[in-house]
């Protein structure tokens, strides 16, 4: 596609209308081109009050269900707009990368203490339902997200894929042929994080091939690691990792 | 009696959600409470332009206003005003609902409602009945019938350009055009800066 091709883009982006590759070449294009950026940038406002002119009414409990739940979602620490982080990753290269991350959960493993940590439990088990259903939506989510990005690798005698929606914030491991963890124990997946290892939640034991929307925010973290730990999982990798997948962009 | 509209009638929209996100992005709930006020009816109305089922509508609006609270601290205002922040990712969720494997199903059949639909203009007319602000349903009516065609398909309805293209058997250029030129003439009719 030229140039003059992707400029013309600019109305089909900014109401959405692009998809997978075409989205992904006008997205490079914007970075360089000032005028395009221009020309979202007011489509975007344009649509916007084309939103606004669609408002209803809302069932006020929409309004209750709302504000219960954002009591328990934790927020994203202020960091870097996901674009930005995109294109960091890009400048940094993901070989050494890759290699000092290996590092970081290795050293994790073996020095324990220090790392910032949060381990979220479900409040009930009606929550739990609700945040089961969740799970589901935010894996179609992540999969069919037009900017998903993944990566495969063999994951203890299996395959794993990780997929990364940088809009969405959220990953997806995809674990097949896996052999089950020994008795006792989980494989529980990891986000690294700059040198921090945040617990990504744990996998079903029981089965060798599972799909598992990671707990908590992308972030910034550039790989996810997979360990194994005692049933009920660690607060932070008691153990080498079995497979470590750099987060794709 | 409609309801009220809460925003989007001034220029200067009340309350100060700007300074309400960066509240809320303390972690501050009853500011949110105030944003989910201002907001929770146009990013209702959105997503069910776009999805028409109230469920999956209303499912999909909650989600998008738990994510405002959720990311309210990666929101940077020089990128653009905070309501528009709110409505683009309350657009883009619905639109991504709407080509999920999950509304696979659906997608089938609005598609083939399409494919029996020869009078597009007839979709135009849905929405437009919808709309509650008299000045972006007269700006609608000064683009060609093309150009509205393509707007109303793509925002309202979540089509790609190209299924846009297929809708109204149109070559994809012209599609890419009249989108564009439709949303020039929206953008200085509505009198919209960004």
């Amino acid at each position: 596609m030229t140039t003059t091709d992707l400029h013309a883009l600019t109305g089909a982006y900014a109401v959405h209308a692009l998809h997978g590759e075409e989205r992904a070449a006008f997205e490079r294009h914007l970075t360089g081109c000032e005028t395009c950026a221009q020309e979202v940038a007011e489509f975007t406002a344009t649509a916007g009050r084309l939103a606004l002119a669609s408002t209803v009414s809302t069932r006020p409990v929409m309004r209750e269900q709302v504000l219960r739940r954002v009591t328990t979602v934790r927020q994203v620490p202020p960091g870097t707009a996901p674009l930005e982080r995109v294109r960091r990753g890009m400048r940094r290269g993901r070989g050494p990368a890759r290699w000092a991350l290996a590092a970081s959960v290795a050293a994790a493993a073996a020095f324990g203490g220090g790392a910032v940590w949060q381990y979220e439990r479900a409040q009930d088990a009606r929550h739990e339902t609700a945040e089961a259903q969740q799970r589901v939506a935010d894996v179609a989510g992540v999969l069919t997200a037009p900017d998903a990005a993944s990566r495969s690798a063999r994951v203890a005698g299996g395959a794993g894929t990780i997929v990364v929606s940088a809009d969405r914030d959220q990953a997806v491991f995809l674990g097949s042929g896996m052999a089950a963890p020994p008795a006792g124990k989980v494989y529980q997946l990891w986000f690294a994080d700059d040198g921090k290892m945040r617990s990504a939640g744990l996998m079903d034991p029981d089965r060798g091939s599972q799909t598992v929307l990671l707990k908590g925010a992308v972030d910034d973290a550039s790989a996810v690691g997979i360990t194994v730990e005692p049933t009920g999982g660690s607060k932070q990798p008691t153990s080498e990792p079995v497979a470590l997948l750099g987060v794709p962009t | 009696m409609k309801e009220p509209v809460h925003i989007g009638r001034h220029p200067s929209p009340k309350p100060d959600l700007q300074r309400l996100l960066h509240e809320v992005a303390l972690g501050d709930q009853e500011a949110f409470a105030t944003v989910y006020d201002a907001v929770a009816g146009s990013v209702l109305g959105v997503a069910r332009a776009v999805l028409r089922d109230h469920a999956q509508s209303e499912e999909v609006a909650q989600d998008v206003l738990v994510e405002v609270w959720r990311t309210a601290p990666r929101y940077r205002p020089e990128r653009g005003t905070a309501i528009n922040w709110i409505l683009t990712l309350a657009h883009r969720r619905a639109v991504d609902r709407v080509r999920s494997v999950e509304a696979a199903a659906a997608r089938d059949t609005k598609a083939a409602q399409l494919e029996h639909q020869p009078a597009y203009d007839e979709v135009t007319e849905q929405v437009e009945r919808r709309l509650e602000q008299e000045q972006v349903r007269r700006c609608l009516r000064t683009l060609t019938d093309l150009q509205r065609q393509s707007v109303t398909l793509a925002y309202y309805r979540g089509l790609t350009y190209r299924e846009v293209a297929h809708a109204l058997a149109l070559p994809l250029g012209t599609v890419k055009t009249r989108l564009r030129d439709g949303l020039i003439r929206l953008r200085d009719c509505l009198g919209v800066t960004a």
